[in-house]
């Protein structure tokens, strides 16, 4: 049996094509990912995002512990702030990557992939410090994300509270909208402005079918088909494609969220030794020439060596070429440097290339969670 | 959902249409509306031969890549370039734009095949299965 999300009932009726995704029972589209991309970019979309989990940790000691846990520093930024964050495995591997919402220091909600949420949830417990209070909360908030250039004044129009205030990875715990309680914070998946919305369950159908109202023309529901390739596009990590148990957050370019220079964190010693080996494997972008696709897990090759595979690979609606990333070695990561990716068999020619990607449209500093 | 009279048709959703010793092989309008938003058309080389339930083209959507078995077996003789341009035309009229023709070696083999009403009925179960799901 598979897990619904408090929006089961908003999917059936906006007809969306329900498959099962990590045992949650989520649309892959609605109307179709090539439309639903296109909004997002131009206008707005709203995601169901409830399957994603949130785990609350509480005490003294909280920041102490995630300073400890996770790669980035937390102690920087202020109650109300919004971090990115790895969670390593003592070899450097990845438990997950993650945002971290700190209300205080004593007092923090951690939300991470829906896959992920028991493995994370156990090693949290694992390797806690005593006398915190630490919770698996998932099942107590729906999610919804609403994403794009129109998505400010859409939410706007439901909440007397000025949104202004909430700057790019910032979030407010209490905002009523549309008659409800929610957290809101300015950060998303897509590179486009927006919002993430954490409300009560059983409110979440209201709030969704009110966002949609309010939205008229300008808005439809989006399906994971097209927030895969929206994150894509804009070089979001995924976990599980370019993060993952074998893939080292240096390896997926994500340094700017690994503090090496912290007292400790689980990872450290291994991360440290694989920076200034300054060898391990880089991921970069490439450019289909050839004809094809390419998709996670496709090998990549030169003079029929494998040198590395595809992370992701999609044809990118915004810019109406087949792109990928690679994981590749190191000495044939520079621009203009000829591969081969093996599709079905065949060798199809593309080419490394740098900045291809879409520019995120996010507002802020913190725009930079790219790999 | 639209199903075409006078086709012959799989149930992985291809269909075919037989004109002498040559089949035209396409995608069923429900195997367009599984599949989403088609960005891609692997099309096959002319003088491949084939054997039925052998891969003829491969077809990606934007979420996925989908093979489109033969129906039969035979020989391709002629292909449709314009999908390589365009592979959305197999969303906006599966029928009326073929992947691939094929001389076909023996007739008999399309005997397994479903008409037109027959299919229509294949379709319908697959619907109520996905709405019980």
């Amino acid at each position: 049996m598979l897990n619904k999300t408090p929006l089961y009932q908003m999917h059936k009726k906006y007809r969306g094509k329900m498959v099962n995704f990590s045992n949650w029972e989520l649309p892959i589209q609605y109307e179709g990912i090539l439309k639903e991309h296109h909004m997002v970019r131009k206008k707005a979309g709203i995601f169901d995002v409830s399957h994603m989990g949130e785990i609350e940790i509480k005490g003294d000691k909280a920041q102490d512990y995630l300073q400890y846990l996770l790669s980035n520093d937390i102690s920087i930024i202020s109650s109300n702030q919004v971090q990115y964050n790895l969670m390593c495995y003592p070899d450097g591997g990845v438990v997950d990557d993650l945002i971290v919402y700190k209300y205080s220091p004593n007092r923090f909600l951690l939300v991470v992939n829906a896959v992920n949420i028991e493995k994370d949830f156990a090693w949290i417990m694992d390797n806690a410090f005593a006398g915190l209070d630490i919770q698996n909360v998932s099942t107590r908030y729906a999610q919804l994300a609403v994403q794009g250039p129109e998505a400010q004044k859409i939410l706007q129009s439901l909440t007397s509270f000025n949104l202004d205030t909430i700057k790019f990875f910032w979030f407010n715990p209490r905002v009523e909208i549309s008659g409800v309680n929610c957290l809101i914070s300015r950060t998303g998946y897509t590179g486009e402005d927006g919002f993430e919305i954490y409300l009560h369950p059983r409110k979440a159908p209201h709030l969704w079918e009110e966002i949609i109202k309010a939205g008229g023309k300008d808005i439809c529901p989006v399906g994971l088909g097209a927030r895969d390739t929206l994150r894509f596009e804009a070089k979001l990590p995924l976990y599980g494609q370019e993060i993952d148990r074998d893939i080292s957050p240096l390896e997926a370019g994500l340094v700017n969220f690994i503090r090496l220079d912290k007292e400790d964190f689980i990872g450290k010693e291994a991360l440290v030794k694989q920076h200034k080996q300054n060898n391990h494997r880089v991921l970069v972008e490439f450019v289909m020439n050839g004809r094809g696709i390419p998709r996670p897990h496709y090998q990549v090759k030169k003079d029929n060596i494998e040198i590395g595979h595809v992370t992701s690979g999609c044809y990118s609606p915004t810019l109406d070429k087949n792109i990928g990333l690679t994981l590749i070695n190191r000495q044939y990561s520079q621009p203009g440097e000829e591969i081969d990716i093996i599709i079905r068999g065949k060798r199809v020619k593309a080419f490394i290339q740098q900045d291809v990607f879409y520019k995120k449209r996010t507002k802020g500093i913190q725009s930079q969670i790219t790999v | 959902m639209n199903i075409k009279e006078g086709l012959l048709y799989t149930r992985e959703h291809e269909w075919i249409a037989v004109d002498g010793d040559q089949g035209y092989v396409g995608i069923t309008d429900y195997a367009q509306h599984q599949l989403g938003d088609i960005v891609f058309v692997e099309i096959p080389e002319i003088d491949l031969r084939i054997n039925l339930g052998e891969s003829i083209a491969v077809i990606e959507s934007v979420k996925a890549a989908a093979t489109v078995f033969s129906p039969v077996t035979g020989t391709v003789i002629k292909i449709n370039e314009e999908l390589e341009e365009s592979p959305e035309l197999l969303n906006e009229e599966p029928y009326e734009n073929y992947i691939a023709v094929l001389s076909i070696n023996d007739k008999n083999e399309l005997i397994q095949l479903m008409n037109a009403s027959d299919y229509a009925s294949f379709c319908r179960v697959l619907e109520e299965e996905g709405e019980e799901k």
